[in-house]
């Protein structure tokens, strides 16, 4: 009963969650430089006099703010997100037809750091005071440093330029018409540099926490009483240590996941990976006002939703969390 | 910053600072990144004597590889810019932004942590909500559209970083005012007659510092790469030269010019780095608990 109450508050704060940040979006678009109609057909002024008159009262824009606040919420219910004119198509499409490029560049960045990061931790946190620990510190303070767009430059000066190793340049093979796994194969080849830049960051950061955390779990008590009655090593690092020490990782990571969409922006555009992070970018240089808010709308939707995903399974998972 | 470069050798003074250094000093890293910050701060300061008054000035061919040229040690940009004049005058924009955006994010987020931990009760609830709200928008995504419908300015680039970082500093002053509001100083602050306003700044906050302090350096770490990455996006303020946006514009000429985006993006890593680093030791410094602890 508890828990379910539990369940219910935390679905009505996301959307509670999900209402401001529209409503934040709403105020920007009046915000943005210029006529709000202006603005909504991605012009700068020199539009059709008829043509704005015509869309003031399509969009209701002579009534009061909130009655406009009201119908862009409903819009926004029904998944309509504007019309993009620079493109000619309506935001949601052009961003639905993204959405599949993003969750597989994302998901897969996500799987890799969490697996490397929390790997190397635990290797370090094992052998802490080593050459092992040093070195794997050390990569993660520098991979923490670096900028996301500029490592995924490197590696294409060195893995596409000098070694031509992998392609540096969208999702597949232009004009090669593959089939099946061929298709598949390609579009993996395409997927091992941005995913990986993207990545380690991100492995940067669960590395340092799992390695700290598991330190903090190794002075507990429980692990002196299996160290006391003889349990092998390895066992307790893995079985006691390890299992204990992920969960603040596992949490961060449910927030992190969402950062790590706003991210792709920048993997995106460096490798034109032809996803929601590069269709901001384009809608930025264009001055598509309309379609960059509806691209944030949804980055900020799946980040709720998924701390929301990460939430509840967590209370699955594991009794012990306070509800 | 005079002190640090004081002889390690020589006996330490038997002042309450002096426990700070030399738990500082023992974290060579730290040190290492204190070295690279004073020399970033130099290019800041001797910016014009070292590289000329204006880095956007076209004063070669384009494409200069480096030292193709002698007097050229990075190389020329597209239109004949020298490279090592941007580097050199980057760093201005890098720490101006990185150390304003983040004294912005402080103050609100000390406000909002230090109400929230003092007075409790549904106040807190309130401003915590707020602020896990706050964190559920991908900072990133929320940057990019706060300062591309604002314009790019430093003005706007500074709000919309401070924007996006002070809800891990409402969080963490929370929960030290929460532990020291139930002090028996405080207690005796009000039995002196000590308004609120007065206890929270005067009596709590100092002693709640050093977390603080020590959050704020790796703060202005990420406000630097968050400051770059606008700017390489084409949303830096178009009247200051800066890393991030001269490795943008070496984006599509990457095949052609290596040099263009490797230097500023070395710049950006080392300082960055440097930063994180010296966060590190003013923990070790700072946190007197932590001593005979193997890092």
């Amino acid at each position: 009963m508890k828990r379910l109450h539990y369940m219910l508050t935390r679905i009505a704060q996301g959307l509670l969650a999900l209402v401001l940040i529209a409503t934040v979006n709403f105020l920007l678009v009046r915000a943005a430089p210029g006529d709000p109609v202006a603005v909504l057909a991605g012009e700068a002024g020199a539009s059709d006099p008829q043509f704005v008159a015509q869309l003031r009262a399509q969009f209701g824009l002579d009534q009061p703010l909130s009655t406009q606040l009201g119908r862009y919420l409903g819009h926004v219910l029904q998944g309509d997100l504007g019309f993009s004119y620079r493109q000619q198509q309506s935001v949601l499409d052009l961003i639905l037809e993204r959405l599949p490029a993003t969750l597989l560049l994302t998901g897969s960045a996500f799987a890799l750091s969490l697996l490397f990061g929390v790997g190397l931790g635990a290797l370090a946190a094992r052998r802490a005071g080593s050459w092992v620990d040093s070195g794997i510190t050390v990569v993660a303070l520098v991979f923490y440093a670096t900028p996301l767009y500029w490592l995924a430059m490197m590696a294409v000066l060195v893995f596409t330029v000098q070694l031509d190793w992998l392609p540096g340049f969208g999702h597949m093979t232009v004009g090669a018409d593959l089939h099946g796994l061929a298709r598949v194969a390609d579009t993996a080849r395409h997927l091992v540099m941005p995913a990986l830049t993207l990545a380690l960051f991100y492995m940067a950061v669960y590395a340092r926490m799992t390695r700290a955390s598991m330190r903090e779990v190794a002075q507990m008590d429980f692990v002196k009483t299996a160290r006391a009655k003889g349990v092998a090593p390895g066992r307790i690092q893995r079985m006691h240590v390890l299992r204990n020490a992920l969960l603040p990782v596992v949490t961060l990571a449910g927030i992190q996941a969402g950062s790590m969409i706003g991210g792709a922006v920048l993997t995106e555009t460096v490798f034109a990976w032809p996803g929601i992070g590069r269709l901001m970018f384009d809608a930025l240089l264009q001055r598509d006002y309309n379609l960059l808010l509806g691209c944030f709308l949804v980055t900020a939707g799946m980040a709720v939703l998924f701390n929301l995903l990460t939430d509840l399974v967590y209370t699955l998972v594991d009794p012990r969390i306070e509800l | 910053m005079g002190t640090i470069a004081s002889s390690p050798m020589s006996a330490p003074p038997a002042s309450p600072s002096s426990g700070f250094w030399r738990r500082f000093r023992r974290n060579r890293g730290a040190v290492a990144g204190l070295v690279v910050l004073a020399a970033v701060a130099l290019l800041v300061a001797l910016g014009p004597l070292l590289a000329g008054n204006d880095p956007w000035d076209m004063v070669q061919q384009p494409f200069l590889a480096p030292f193709q040229e002698p007097g050229f040690p990075m190389g020329t940009d597209t239109m004949g810019r020298d490279i090592y004049a941007g580097v050199v005058h980057g760093a201005r924009v890098s720490l101006l932004i990185g150390v304003v955006s983040t004294v912005v994010s402080l103050l609100i987020g000390v406000g909002i942590g230090a109400v929230a931990g003092y007075f409790g009760g549904w106040v807190d609830a309130t401003l915590m909500r707020f602020t896990e709200l706050f964190q559920a928008v991908p900072s990133f995504a929320l940057a990019i559209v706060l300062v591309a419908i604002f314009q790019p300015s430093v003005g706007s680039i500074v709000t919309a970083i401070a924007l996006v970082s002070w809800p891990p500093v409402a969080r963490l002053v929370r929960g030290e005012f929460m532990t020291l509001r139930q002090r028996d100083f405080v207690a005796a602050a009000q039995l002196a007659g000590l308004s609120t306003p007065r206890i929270i700044v005067g009596q709590i906050l100092p002693n709640a510092a050093s977390p603080i302090v020590v959050m704020a350096s790796l703060m202005v770490a990420t406000a630097i790469l968050l400051e770059s990455s606008l700017s390489f996006l084409g949303l830096g303020d178009p009247n200051q030269m800066s890393w991030g946006y001269m490795v943008g514009t070496a984006r599509t000429v990457l095949r052609q010019a290596w040099w263009m985006a490797v230097f500023p993006g070395l710049a950006i890593v080392l300082t960055v780095l440097a930063l994180n680093l010296v966060g590190e030791g003013l923990n070790d410094g700072l946190n007197a608990r932590a001593e005979g602890r193997t890092r």
